[in-house]
């Protein structure tokens, strides 16, 4: 295993962390737990006796292994710079080939194949999948089987989705290839509309394309453009998401377009890692290099480049009280903490309160929290608690996975409290829209 | 005493090994959740912020109360194995480690702030409460915790109870012993005890004073009451750049002399410089010697006329500028770039070695001279970072651990400078603590009778040396101490 693990990792990256430990208060599953087998130190630590053939890797390192949430928040926290995510990816992506070769291959499970691989990068497969569950939701019939207990006869993991669902949107129709800039055209960008995200949160894409052309932006929506392969590279299947980030290349016009625009936290910073899928995947191929790493570079998250731009003053009045959530992959991985907050601010009676730990992992982490339910669980729970601490009647989070997740805290919770993207808030004033009914109430102070 | 050893072993005789009844005893106090026994789950508990020197303990435990951590160390007594706490590991002198083996008593999960009082100006938290979470607690009642340490975002209360922790701020505010008015201990036999208490004056022997800075000898804190202060109405933050350190160490004391108390006052050399420039791009001069940052704070009235003295000190001697920080994020990027300076220097140097010594404030250019000497003499690149208020210097020794012949070099010249410490009537360490690094400097620090005094305290406090063995004070022919002979200095590279 050690040599395996060496091929994969660069081993001078080890050597980066000088064992401080200011880490470890910035790690959910350490905060949690209080483990050091938990923390980033902790995993290095590991890793690291895994690669010197000082420890074997048992089932028990695996464990601390793979309840890292991937969130990256000790890269924020870690003064010397080490780069953890390019530690524990590549580490897993050893793992899965040694599983592999053992033939305990567990991307080959019927969640990983039929679900995790088979449907979520698909939006129309789904669509097709949700309609029944839309359907249920509309007449009723999920509550009814909730109380029925009929939902027990579901897999765990098929259970724990269930539950996740929010309220559906109706399907809508794929948004046109072109839309035109209002007013001056101040520039022409691309849009990034994700697979699990246009399939549950379509109207998050229709509010970033509006809020873009109501900035002077010209928005290009290429059909062909396709999932961003995060699932997969996450779960240490990296050639696939080289498929993946190979197709979208394709799709996307990065000569013509100034930007391509990411409204989804974790699709947004999979994107930047094109560049790093190229130094692992394409090192015989530069064409491809180039190519991915073009796509990388225009890459924006929404918030970052609406600041850049010099957003368009909204004047559409909202008197809520809010609180924004970060995303561990806008605020980690990509370092956009002020941009989604700077925007916020601009919207009329918006009162925007802090929330603490703000920056520490929901537990929805793609698919962890179908993956780790107990810790996901918790986490949630944590996020929960400080939310309601914080007053807010509304939750900003920029992450389709962070939004489920809170969501269906929320719903559990039985708070009349309102999780949705920024852009759809910033959306609402552009347009000069009300805020939803159920919160059209005056806040209660606290 | 035992070591750990013979309870970790397995059975001879086919009977239950006293180890496996002790190992029962522990799961049924903290459940198996709350206990790690596997050497892979171990191993990471071998170090802490000072790796050269390492030892896994026997197990692991997480309690959650006070009556759980007496439990436990009564069963260590019953036993006799040694025991030691543990906060976040963050410690720089071997702090956490377990000499000996033994059992590791984590207090991570006992971090719950019990009660916070703004009108007597006091909380009563748990030890595993990291301190920064605290004033994150107080953020927007006016209130703070005072001591700051650079790890503060990860350091938890106990820890800085332990070492006696300081920090940028401690120059105005006093280190740890000065805000901790109370303790909850439980004794290295396993009773509880309550020291101090919520009101500044009181008649008893000040016993509080006593177990901070004890380095977990004394027993193990299990709650602490800690002062709130009041945060400052205004403040300043100034960037003074000197030509060279020596005039940089000279404003220092022209600063000090004139009657002002900065609220922090701290020196970064061009080395420094460098490697805080190619991570955080502020701005700093590259061609200075020496850089210093100052904060006052106070009344809004008064500040301005400090800064305004200040700013004419440095002048006087020989600042080419002094700048003002303009805004509150510009202040906090200043401070940002101070706090994490440790960890910039991996851009400078594959590994590095920090030093923690002391010297009265009058002596800093002697010493940093000295310093400069040291490195030239040993052929060892040293830039300095310090808390130049105090006089608490942390001189770096860069070099790379793959040159053994180097890294000799390194620790003949970071001892050399501790002993010029000792020399100059300053110490070995301003706010890493003793540890196990510097024990072998006690003697040289201290004379044989107070060496003597001290010992006799912690065996009148820990009579059986089973509470944290091996730490703070030599101990001659102790059982479960074993000689670990320092082979190389250094942070980097932990195992």
């Amino acid at each position: 295993m050690a040599e395996r693990v060496l091929d994969h990792v660069e081993y001078d990256r080890f050597l980066d962390c000088v064992h401080c430990g200011l880490c470890t208060s910035a790690c959910p599953t350490y905060l949690e737990t209080g483990d050091e087998n938990n923390s980033p130190r902790g995993r290095i630590y590991l890793m690291r006796a895994v690669a010197d053939g000082k420890l074997p890797l048992s089932d028990t390192v695996q464990r601390h292994l793979d309840l890292c949430l991937d969130c990256r928040s000790c890269e924020t926290a870690c003064p010397s710079g080490v780069q953890y995510g390019r530690l524990i990816e590549p580490f897993r992506a050893a793992t899965q080939e040694q599983a592999s070769l053992a033939g305990q291959d567990v991307t080959r499970s019927w969640f990983h194949r039929g679900i995790l691989y088979g449907l979520f990068p698909y939006p129309n497969r789904m669509k097709w999948a949700l309609a029944p569950a839309r359907w249920a939701q509309r007449l009723g019939l999920d509550r009814l089987a909730e109380t029925l207990g009929l939902f027990s006869l579901f897999p765990k993991k098929l259970r724990r989705m269930q539950r996740l669902l929010p309220p559906l949107p109706r399907p809508e129709r794929a948004l046109p290839v072109v839309l035109s800039a209002q007013g001056t055209k101040r520039a022409r960008v691309g849009l990034f509309t994700g697979c699990v995200a246009e399939a549950v949160f379509s109207p998050t894409n229709r509010a970033t394309a509006r809020v873009l052309q109501a900035n002077g932006c010209e928005v290009v929506v290429p059909p062909t453009q396709v999932c961003c392969g995060a699932i997969h590279y996450h779960s240490g299947t990296a050639e696939q998401a080289l498929k993946f980030a190979l197709q979208n290349v394709a799709a996307f016009p990065v000569d013509g377009l100034d930007a391509i625009i990411v409204d989804v936290a974790g699709g947004g910073a999979l994107v930047q890692e094109y560049k790093h899928i190229a130094e692992e995947l394409c090192r015989e191929n530069p064409q491809q290099q180039t190519a991915l790493r073009a796509l990388a570079g225009k890459m924006r998250d929404v918030s970052e480049f609406l600041m850049e731009l010099g957003p368009v003053q909204p004047t559409g009045s909202l008197p809520l009280k809010a609180t924004y959530h970060d995303a561990c992959h806008l605020v980690h991985a990509q370092r956009i903490r002020e941009q989604p907050r700077d925007l916020l601010e601009l919207i009329p009676d918006l009162k925007l309160v802090p929330l603490a730990e703000s920056d520490i992992c929901c537990g929805a982490a793609g698919s962890y929290n179908l993956t780790e339910a107990d810790m996901a669980d918790r986490l949630a729970q944590r996020k929960l608690d400080n939310i309601l601490a914080s007053g807010a009647q509304v939750v900003l989070s920029a992450n389709a996975g962070c939004t489920l997740q809170i969501q269906a805290a929320i719903r559990k919770s039985g708070k009349p409290l309102w999780t949705v993207h920024p852009i759809e808030l910033l959306d609402l004033s552009y347009r000069n829209e009300p805020p939803p009914e159920f919160l059209r109430v005056q806040p209660t102070t606290n | 005493m035992s070591t750990l050893r013979t309870i970790s072993g397995g059975p001879t005789d086919g009977t239950e090994s006293a180890g496996a009844q002790m190992l029962e005893r522990f799961r049924a106090i903290v459940g198996d959740d709350g206990m790690l026994s596997r050497e892979d789950e171990l191993l990471v508990f071998e170090c802490d912020g000072f790796v050269i020197e390492k030892k896994a303990p026997d197990v692991v435990l997480f309690p959650t109360t006070t009556e759980q951590v007496v439990q436990i160390v009564r069963i260590c007594n019953e036993f006799d194995v040694p025991f030691v706490p543990r906060g976040a590991g963050t410690s720089l002198a071997g702090g956490c480690l377990p000499v000996g083996g033994g059992v590791m008593i984590t207090l991570t999960r006992m971090q719950r702030i019990l009660e916070i009082n703004l009108r007597d100006r006091y909380a009563i938290v748990e030890p595993g409460l990291v301190n920064s979470h605290l004033t994150r607690a107080l953020q927007g009642t006016g209130y703070h915790y005072a001591p700051d340490p650079s790890s503060q975002g990860a350091c938890t209360i106990c820890g800085n109870v332990a070492t006696n922790s300081g920090g940028p701020h401690t120059l105005k505010y006093g280190v740890t012993v000065n805000h901790v008015t109370g303790l909850e201990v439980v004794t290295p036999e396993g009773e509880v005890i309550q020291l101090g208490g919520v009101a500044d004056s009181r008649p008893e022997l000040d016993l509080t004073g006593l177990f901070v800075g004890s380095e977990g000898t004394f027993g193990i804190c299990t709650k602490a009451i800690v002062r709130l202060t009041r945060d400052p109405a205004a403040f300043r933050t100034m960037l003074g750049v000197f030509e060279t350190v020596r005039q940089a160490t000279e404003a220092i004391s022209a600063i000090i002399a004139a009657g002002i108390v900065p609220a922090a006052l701290e020196m970064m050399d061009q080395g420094i410089v460098e490697a805080l420039e190619a991570a955080f791009q502020f701005g700093f001069p590259l061609d200075a010697g020496a850089v210093l940052l100052i904060e006052v704070d106070g009344l809004a009235v008064g500040v301005d006329d400090e800064a305004k003295k200040i700013i004419d000190l440095c002048r006087e001697s020989g600042a080419r500028e002094v700048r003002s920080a303009n805004s509150p994020q510009e202040r906090q990027k200043l401070w940002k770039c101070r706090k994490q300076a440790f960890g910039a220097i991996g851009r400078l140097s594959p590994s590095y070695c920090t030093q923690d010594g002391v010297v009265p404030r009058t002596r800093l250019p002697e010493i940093l001279d000295f310093i400069i000497d040291c490195g030239h003499r040993h052929g060892v690149r040293i830039v300095n970072v310090f808390h130049a208020g105090d006089g608490n210097i942390h001189p770096i020794l860069l070099f790379d651990e793959r040159d053994e012949a180097q890294t000799q070099r390194v620790l003949q010249a970071s001892h050399e400078i501790l002993d010029k410490c000792i020399e100059l009537g300053g110490s070995v360490t301003g706010e890493h603590g003793i540890g196990v690094e510097k024990l072998s400097f006690m003697q040289k620090l201290f004379g044989e009778s107070d060496v003597a005094v001290m010992s006799d305290l912690r065996a009148a406090l820990n009579p059986d040396g089973r509470c944290s063995p091996s730490k703070l004070l030599p101990t001659a022919g102790a059982c479960g101490m074993e000689e670990v002979p320092q082979i190389k200095p250094g942070r980097k590279a932990p195992m």
